[in-house]
């Protein structure tokens, strides 16, 4: 890092290249940087007229709010289990497809069964939104089969319990495709020396798979679920509102930090709450990601994120 | 990296062929099972495209009177002719959603190409304090409400079509992703170059961009996309009808916020029922053709992209 005089000499010899990045940078500067001070509405109470320095200074009253009234445990808690099941269920699922492509002969089989599974990755979330209303609606896929059995139609609308099953569903649903591209990659990097040995000394597929595959898949499976753990604090908006929306009834078990921020500001309008929510958020999801990146460079080095 | 997944599959496939004779009772379990349970979640991750493209075709009547199903007893256009009765809406959001992906895509990936490349410099001294820079924004952010009062208050995008086209067009995660792709490029080409006395945007231009196309193709792609089936910031800043991105469109349809205006009077006198369910499974439909025919011409890019990036950022 060269010093104070070592910048305008720099500057000087780079011209072309800081312009080049310049762009880049001012982005990064408005749209994420500036709006960082803006976390100072999370200690106000919000004036839509005073603007950012001339609303009412409360101190840390919002965030006292949001824990006393239990939201922020019920926000939290929804967030953090909701990501748990998308990463464990997701990864272990993506595990699982990943062996059997690199395993099986048949060449279109593979080929066809890779693209099926990665097609739900480029559909916008608004289609997903489309294919719930479609199975689940009044008029959905499922209430005429229960129809034709004889059996009562159920409302899917008033329960909470089975979108907990319906959210995880299209979870895995729409990245099974792209994790199992990663794992795929990873399984075809092990050298094939291991299976022919393997194979020399008796060694069926299962036990291939038990003894080389998957401990040598081990470090990419440990490392993957340690980055997605540092943005457990960040909900999938998409998901959750496609699927959900505005409905109400349903908050308890599927409100998440982003949907209540969102409300915050488009429903309730309740800026100071909703930077607050949005900051403890920020704040956490930060700390947690930096434990991560601290247990990734104490075990292995070269793949810590910074 | 890509190179030993593009051969290492031949070297496998020999190994198969090989091995064939013996192939003992384990082998044939796993088989079974491995083409069972690959061929379900295929069909799981088709379903949902059956079901919608049939829905689209099944009369509004068998909808009303038994619902959605798997496989329908009736066929109808009459879904596509609602939609298309008065086409404007559909053109309109189609318009906005084909510029701003263009737009977006281009200006994107010009920007993230050259931040790529002047971060991928070895000589540049600052490469690695502005990479900070710009990767620490994914670690904190200050949250929606002051990113939206910044778009809304002090740059006012509110129904501008720059509030689509600013808020997806730069990405901490396709700026490395660039900078990896160009790292691979041999320092001894822009040396050359320099020697040359070509200036450092001439080099970026002339010599860095065509040897970066599979990157290019990857990070466009991925930004195409992004525009494609954003309607988030559709949501969030425009509030004009005729300037709803068509998966925009589509949520409101979906939601029933908005009625797709169509010639439904001249039903009254058919003693037809129009079309709504099925219109909506219709507006699904025409929103999603591009990106599924598109797809498997595509497709290839994205693993590649995804295999570089993965790896490591």
């Amino acid at each position: 890092m060269p010093g104070k005089g070592g910048i305008i000499r720099e500057f000087n010899r780079n011209k072309v290249l800081f312009l080049m990045v310049a762009p880049t940078l001012l982005f990064f500067l408005i749209f994420s940087y500036i709006p960082m001070v803006g976390v100072y509405y999370a200690f106000t109470k919000f004036d839509f007229d005073g603007g950012l320095f001339g609303s009412e200074f409360i101190g840390l009253k919002n965030f006292e709010f949001l824990y006393k009234s239990g939201i922020l445990w019920n926000l939290t808690k929804n967030t953090v289990l909701y990501n748990l099941a998308f990463i464990i269920l997701g990864n272990i699922m993506q595990v699982i497809c990943a062996i059997f492509l690199a395993q099986l002969s048949s060449k279109f089989f593979k080929k066809t069964a890779q693209s099926l599974m990665f097609l739900p990755y480029f559909l916008s979330w608004v289609l997903v939104g489309a294919f719930v209303f479609n199975l689940f609606s009044d008029f959905g896929v499922i209430n005429t089969l229960l129809k034709q059995l004889g059996l009562q139609p159920y409302d899917f609308y008033l329960q909470t319990t089975p979108w907990k099953y319906i959210i995880v569903f299209f979870n895995i649903w729409k990245g099974i495709g792209y994790g199992t591209v990663i794992y795929l990659a990873a399984i075809m990097s092990i050298s094939d020396e291991y299976y022919e040995a393997a194979k020399i000394d008796g060694a069926n597929i299962f036990q291939q798979i038990r003894r080389i595959t998957l401990p040598l898949l081990m470090p990419t499976f440990i490392l993957l679920i340690l980055f997605s753990l540092g943005g457990i604090m960040k909900g999938q908006f998409d998901l959750f509102y496609q699927i959900i929306g505005n409905n109400g009834m349903l908050y308890d078990v599927t409100d998440i930090i982003d949907t209540y921020v969102f409300r915050s500001l488009t429903v309730n309008f309740d800026i100071g709450m909703g930077t607050a929510a949005g900051l403890y958020q920020s704040f956490f999801g930060f700390v947690i990601i930096m434990l991560v990146n601290y247990i990734i460079k104490k075990t292995r080095e070269e793949y810590a994120l910074f | 990296m890509s190179t030993e997944i593009e051969t290492l599959p031949k070297v496998r496939r020999m190994r198969k062929k090989s091995t064939r004779i013996k192939d003992d009772k384990e082998t044939l379990i796993f088989n079974l099972i491995g083409y069972t349970l690959l061929s379900l979640i295929s069909v799981i991750c088709l379903i949902p495209f059956w079901l919608i493209v049939v829905g689209s075709f099944t009369d509004e009547l068998e909808i009303i009177s038994e619902g959605f199903k798997l496989f329908p007893s009736t066929v109808s256009f009459e879904a596509y002719k609602s939609v298309f009765s008065t086409p404007e809406q559909i053109y309109h959001a189609y318009s906005v959603t084909i510029g701003v992906t263009v737009v977006g895509s281009l200006l994107g990936l010009f920007l993230t190409s050259m931040a790529g490349y002047v971060l991928s410099r070895k000589d540049f001294a600052y490469r690695d304090s502005l990479s900070f820079f710009i990767y620490f924004t994914t670690l904190f952010s200050g949250g929606l409400i002051p990113w939206y009062i910044m778009m809304t208050k002090y740059l006012d995008l509110k129904d501008s079509y720059w509030a689509l086209i600013l808020p997806p067009l730069l990405s901490a995660w396709n700026i490395i992703l660039m900078r990896s792709f160009m790292k691979s490029i041999p320092e001894s080409i822009v040396e050359s170059a320099k020697i040359d006395g070509a200036g450092d945007f001439r080099i970026y231009w002339k010599l860095i961009l065509p040897l970066s196309t599979p990157g290019l193709a990857t990070i466009g792609l991925f930004l195409g996309l992004g525009y494609w089936n954003d309607w988030f910031n559709a949501n969030m800043f425009i509030t004009s009808d005729q300037k709803f991105p068509l998966q925009f469109l589509l949520y409101k349809i979906l939601s029933s916020a908005a009625v797709l205006q169509t010639n439904n009077g001249s039903y009254l006198a058919a003693n037809v029922v129009p079309p709504t369910e099925t219109l909506k499974m219709a507006v699904a439909v025409i929103a999603t053709g591009p990106v599924i025919l598109l797809y498997p011409f595509v497709q290839r890019y994205f693993v590649k992209g995804l295999t570089v990036g993965a790896v490591k950022g």
